[in-house]
């Protein structure tokens, strides 16, 4: 306890941000109690009406609460970038563990894969699988998914190399531990805090490619309140009510400057060896 | 590059747009609807069973997958990537004819970007942890942050809708609508670029070699541009094929906003009504287009460093 206490002193921008992060995901928690109205009540007579004291970010075009939207945006938001790092995270540090212990075949087919979508525009690739799985929030995951893991699996793999030569693997091996226990015991501790150093920067480019995603129309579906699909809606009303297009994009940049910078800090934190 | 290497290159390039093509047509195979059905709603046709036997039947979509991959591969190889349903033409022009406004767009947008970045960029690095550095650092940190439709967004509402400089509209392909697309696009990558080019003269500027022209005396002017910069020069020019890789991915937010009749455009739309031979096309297509810029950045490292000449 005190140990953690020493490093949120010593580490100021990681405590201040650490807070930041605490405070969106306790908007994203709190939504029902924050939000002034339901964000999918619809009152058809107070559509396009401009911020007021009723309504601080004014209405959208069915007249429902821009505040509330956003509020609840930030919980879709939150949600859905949590669960896609956390895909791309195991899968990605699965395959390249894998790759990297086994090598072979196994590596050469995993490997070669990654580089086949490496060398490609992932966000091009990702808008196609999207599209072709249908819009939806689940496939927004899955297509990012889809051509984010190499990253993970390169690293992951790149790692285990690395270890895989230490004594105590080959120490292990002569004593016949089993070949999952070696992995779990021995290989991932030492290559997990890299991981989470690399995951925890990643957050805040995962949230901006779902929000693009689904401003193209290949993510949310109406009515949810999604940032990006809210800005997609608003866009048409770009001259009589900017206000649907300002608050959203504020939400967005807000969000994804917290989550970049406690990434980086994270990494200053847990691995200080680096610039 | 000796002949070998990129003999070797051109191999795996084929493997990858191979794979990639095999990829793409499986996604389409196995994506819900029916490809004959949404053909003849598309020509306003009511779709009864035998028409829709008919169709698939003339689609060759009753046959085996891999029958169907292999007679599509064929025709690409010959150039004939198969009709839209959509636009009611051969997918191959209709490539062609939304490459030539994305390709100008981007160039533009790159041009824009080196402008924005590399003095940026070297500015910092000179004065690293001063009040300049801390600016551009500030300053990038928040660009990598906002997302490049929302800036789009910002921008048209500004110079479309209240000082009324461009047609809002959009669908033009002359210069002046080209601008303002062009800068958001590289304004959402000249972010990530000034980070890259501070960290790599950085880099150049903590060598022995620097240290050792300070000792002797020689002005820091003549140490930058003499001596850093044109070592600088190799990582920027590969950093800035793979910008121009992510630009070529990155369009299609910025021309839906604008309207600008791009491939990006073009793709999110064909997406939309499932016009599945359109959307192989763009993936292919963008696919041979990327590894393409990357052999050429890979093939001036040649030119661009003289060690790399010597046969080994």
């Amino acid at each position: 306890m005190k140990k953690v206490l020493r490093i949120f002193k010593e580490n100021k921008q990681f405590t201040l941000f650490f807070i930041l992060g605490l405070v969106v995901i306790g908007v994203a928690i709190f939504a029902p109690q924050l939000s002034p109205y339901d964000p999918l009540d619809a009152v058809m007579t107070e559509s396009l009406q401009e911020p007021s004291s009723a309504h601080p970010f004014g209405t959208d075009k069915l007249g429902r609460d821009l505040l509330s939207r956003v509020i609840f945006g930030t919980r879709t938001s939150l949600i859905m970038t949590l669960c896609l790092v956390a895909v791309i995270f195991v899968i990605g540090t699965f395959l390249g563990v894998i790759a990297g212990y086994f090598g072979g075949i196994v590596d050469a087919v995993i490997m070669r894969i990654a580089d086949m979508m490496i060398s490609f525009p992932g966000l091009v690739l990702a808008i196609a699988i999207a599209g072709m799985l249908g819009p939806n929030l689940v496939n927004a995951v899955i297509s990012i998914a889809a051509v984010s893991w190499t990253k993970y699996a390169r690293l992951a793999r790149s790692m285990v190399l690395k270890v895989k030569k230490s004594l105590y693997i080959e120490a292990a091996v002569v004593n016949g531990t089993k070949t999952w226990k070696i992995l779990l015991v021995h290989v991932l501790p030492n290559m997990v805090t890299q991981m989470v150093v690399t995951a925890a920067a990643d957050i805040g480019t995962m949230m901006l490619e779902l929000a693009s995603l689904s401003f193209l129309g290949f993510g949310a579906t109406a009515p949810t309140p999604e940032w990006g699909l809210m800005l997609n809606e608003g866009r048409t009303y770009m001259a009589k009510a900017p206000w649907l297009m300002i608050y959203p994009g504020i939400a967005i940049v807000i969000c994804v400057v917290v989550f970049n910078m406690l990434g980086d800090s994270i990494r200053d934190v847990l691995d200080p060896r680096q610039d | 590059m000796t002949k070998k290497q990129v003999g070797k290159r051109f191999l795996q390039i084929i493997i990858v747009l191979f794979g990639i093509s095999f990829f793409t047509f499986g996604l389409t195979y196995l994506s819900p609807g029916d490809p004959a059905e949404i053909m003849l709603t598309e020509c306003g046709n009511l779709p009864t069973p035998e028409l829709l036997e008919q169709t698939r039947h003339d689609l060759g979509l009753d046959q085996p997958f891999l029958v169907q991959y292999g007679s599509w591969l064929k025709g690409v190889v010959t150039g004939d990537m198969g009709q839209s349903y959509s636009f009611k033409m051969p997918v191959t022009d209709k490539l062609v004819s939304c490459f030539w406004p994305t390709l100008k767009m981007s160039l533009l947008a790159l041009l824009m970007m080196v402008i924005i970045s590399i003095p940026l960029g070297i500015l910092a690095a000179v004065y690293q942890n001063k009040f300049p550095d801390y600016f551009v650092r500030g300053i990038t940190f928040v660009g990598v942050s906002v997302p490049s439709f929302w800036l789009g967004l910002i921008l048209l509402s500004i110079f479309g809708v209240q000082l009324r400089w461009i047609n809002v509209a959009g669908g033009s392909t002359d210069f002046k609508s080209m601008i303002l697309p062009a800068l958001t696009l590289a304004l959402a990558m000249s972010a990530k670029y000034t980070r890259q080019v501070r960290s790599a003269v950085l880099e150049e500027l903590h060598q022995d070699y620097v240290t050792g022209a300070r000792m002797r005396g020689i002005k820091e002017s003549v140490i930058l541009w003499k001596h850093v910069l044109p070592n600088v020069m190799l990582p920027l020019v590969t950093l800035l094929g793979l910008s121009l890789g992510s630009l070529l991915g990155g369009t299609a937010v910025v021309e839906i906003i604008y309207n600008w009749p791009g491939m990006g455009n073009m793709a999110v739309k064909a997406i939309s009504c499932r016009d599945y031979p359109l959307v192989q096309g763009y993936v292919l297509w963008i696919a041979i287009l990327y590894m393409c810029i990357n052999l050429l950045v890979d093939l001036s490292y040649t030119y661009l460093d003289p060690r790399l000449k010597e046969d080994r």
